[in-house]
């Protein structure tokens, strides 16, 4: 049988990878440029036996995403700008409890209001560091519409698999653009569910680590109970201060995903294996940097594409044994510089790092990535 | 940068340009066998403002979404023509509407200027279908789809009880744009 196929917006395209993730909740605040996504939830989860709620605002949305993951759903919430720093609060709340939910975040000029309707990457760093305290962050930042619906399955199951917020970011050129979408049948790709307590009820432990680091989480109106608090906790799920505990805890916390970046971290290599200028890039900004590399190798100069597909936790490792054996890395970005700095810090001084930097509300253009790279050759 | 084609359909927020943009990148991807894709630019405000939606249509995978070296220009009102010209190709179509675009941008371009906007009010019968009037006509212009395939895909956008109008108002604008090059 035939594929379905179809010519379709980004934030829709994230929506429906939701629905396949199996998502069955989503709480929401309309907001430009991701509010496509709330709408195609609200037109099909009813259909499907899931709940769309739109709450009074970000903050509420993100509480009930939360409260709602934990009667054992799958749920989600989108939104930009200034919706996710509203959300950041309870964004931490979920990083402590350890409740999985997804977030898309489509990322427009800030800060504040800032250019609702234009494209930006500047939310990265607040993808990591928006809720204070030291916590694990799952960024993934998808380039094409057909990207978008396959890398929010895989948030889900990232979500679920660490118990842990993920968040969807892309920019908003790949979130409103649209462009043909194959959509991968039931069973294509994989799909993971949260695991479940096996103990008695009375047994069960929220945070148990004789599970490892990642312990079961039982549903909320089961025959389980249990105890959910934003104050540093024990085992039980109750607040405790025991130095020792909170010190374990939160390394714990953290622990998942750094001792797991193999698996969370995702990335393209384009035109790599005898690269001199590398162009670390992401979202549509990376569609202009391969157009550039393109070009640029028609007129002999060996450039190459680091496309990051998954920008927290970042491709560290990667990047600093690329910088042994290249001139220079070029990192476009719409913003002033967050990537650029992240990317300073893996290559250790082995190479210069020039950054192409935009904030008018404008695509940083393939002629300006190639202008670059005739400079640093 | 060959083998892509540039399309950009320009007017203000209201005006139906980024659907005309959508329909014309389906009758590429969906009716055509070709790649395509489709973005907008738009301002914070729900009407009026310069708008813009882009199509790139190519025989190959497109990586830059947006427009580099524009084939073909639709501007509606002066300001989208003010604004969004400056990046159309010499020799390039410019189509404009004749009553609401008096200043042409400086250029060696290939001109075809009819009242877009008029046709649609007065000789299909309502101003809202303007963009399918002028969806026609940059189809006819441009040629780089076809005008079956275009045909079929506004009709796929449209209400049962709006067919005919649509069909007559894409027609409409597929016959003025060939008369008024002439």
């Amino acid at each position: 049988m035939a594929k379905k196929v179809a010519f379709m917006q980004g934030n829709e395209a994230a929506a429906h990878g939701a629905l396949y993730a199996g998502c069955k909740f989503f709480g929401g605040y309309p907001i430009t440029p991701s509010t496509e996504v709330a709408e195609v939830m609200s037109a099909e989860l009813p259909k499907l036996g899931g709940k769309f709620i739109q709450m009074e605002d970000e903050i509420g949305a993100m509480a009930a995403i939360i409260g709602a993951s934990l009667t054992g759903a799958k749920v989600l919430t989108s939104t930009s700008g200034p919706g996710l720093s509203l959300k950041q609060e309870n964004i931490g709340y979920a990083c402590i409890t350890e409740v999985p939910c997804v977030i898309i975040n489509v990322m427009r000029g800030g800060p504040s209001t800032g250019m609702p309707t234009g494209p930006s990457q500047s939310d990265v760093m607040c993808a990591k560091w928006g809720t204070h305290g030291d916590h694990p962050a799952i960024t993934l930042v998808p380039a094409s519409v057909q990207e978008l619906f396959e890398e929010t399955v895989r948030a889900f199951n990232l979500a679920e698999k660490y118990r842990t917020p993920v968040m969807v970011m892309p920019d908003e050129i790949v979130a409103h653009m649209r462009e043909r979408i194959v959509f991968p049948e039931p069973g294509e790709l994989e799909v993971i569910d949260r695991t479940k307590p096996t103990v008695a009820p009375e047994q069960y432990k929220p945070y148990d680590t004789q599970f490892g680091d990642v312990p079961p989480l039982a549903a909320f109106g089961s025959e389980y109970r249990f105890h959910v608090t934003g104050l540093n906790k024990m085992a039980d799920g109750f607040p405790t201060t025991k130095a020792a505990v909170v010190q374990a805890e939160e390394e714990r916390q953290v622990r998942k995903v750094e001792a797991n970046v193999d698996d969370i971290v995702k990335f393209e290599e384009y035109m790599m294996d005898d690269a001199e200028v590398v162009v670390v890039a992401f979202g549509s900004t990376s569609r202009s940097a391969r157009f550039a590399v393109n070009e640029a190798r028609k007129q002999g100069i060996k450039a190459g594409l680091f496309r990051l597909i998954t920008f927290w936790p970042f491709p560290e490792k990667q990047l600093l044994a690329i910088s042994k054996k290249v001139k220079a890395f070029i990192t476009p970005e719409m913003n002033l510089g967050m990537c650029t700095g992240v990317v300073k810090g893996c290559v250790e001084g082995n190479a210069p790092v020039h950054g192409i930097f935009r904030v008018d509300g404008e695509p940083i253009n393939p002629t300006q990535i190639l202008d670059m790279i005739k400079e640093v050759k | 940068m060959s083998g892509r084609y540039e399309l950009r359909f320009s007017g203000a927020g209201g005006q139906g340009l980024i659907l005309a943009g959508v329909i014309m990148a389906e009758a590429a991807s969906i009716y055509d066998g070709k790649q395509a894709v489709q973005s907008q630019s738009y301002g914070p405000e729900a009407r009026g403002g310069a708008s813009k939606s882009e199509v790139i249509i190519s025989d190959s995978s497109i990586d830059y979404p947006k427009a580099t070296v524009v084939d073909a220009l639709l501007a509606l009102t002066q300001e989208a023509c003010d604004k969004y010209s400056h990046d159309l190709k010499q020799g390039g179509v410019l189509l404009i509407d004749s009553d609401l675009v008096k200043r042409q941008p400086e250029g060696n371009f290939n001109v075809v200027a009819f009242p877009i906007i008029n046709t649609a009010k007065n000789e299909v019968g309502r101003e809202i279908v303007a963009n399918i009037v002028a969806l026609g006509a940059m189809v006819a212009l441009t040629g780089v789809v076809s005008r079956e395939g275009a045909e079929k895909a506004v009709l796929a956008r449209v209400p049962e009880a709006f067919l005919e109008l649509n069909k007559k108002a894409f027609n409409m604008g597929f016959e003025k744009a060939i008369a008024a090059r002439k």
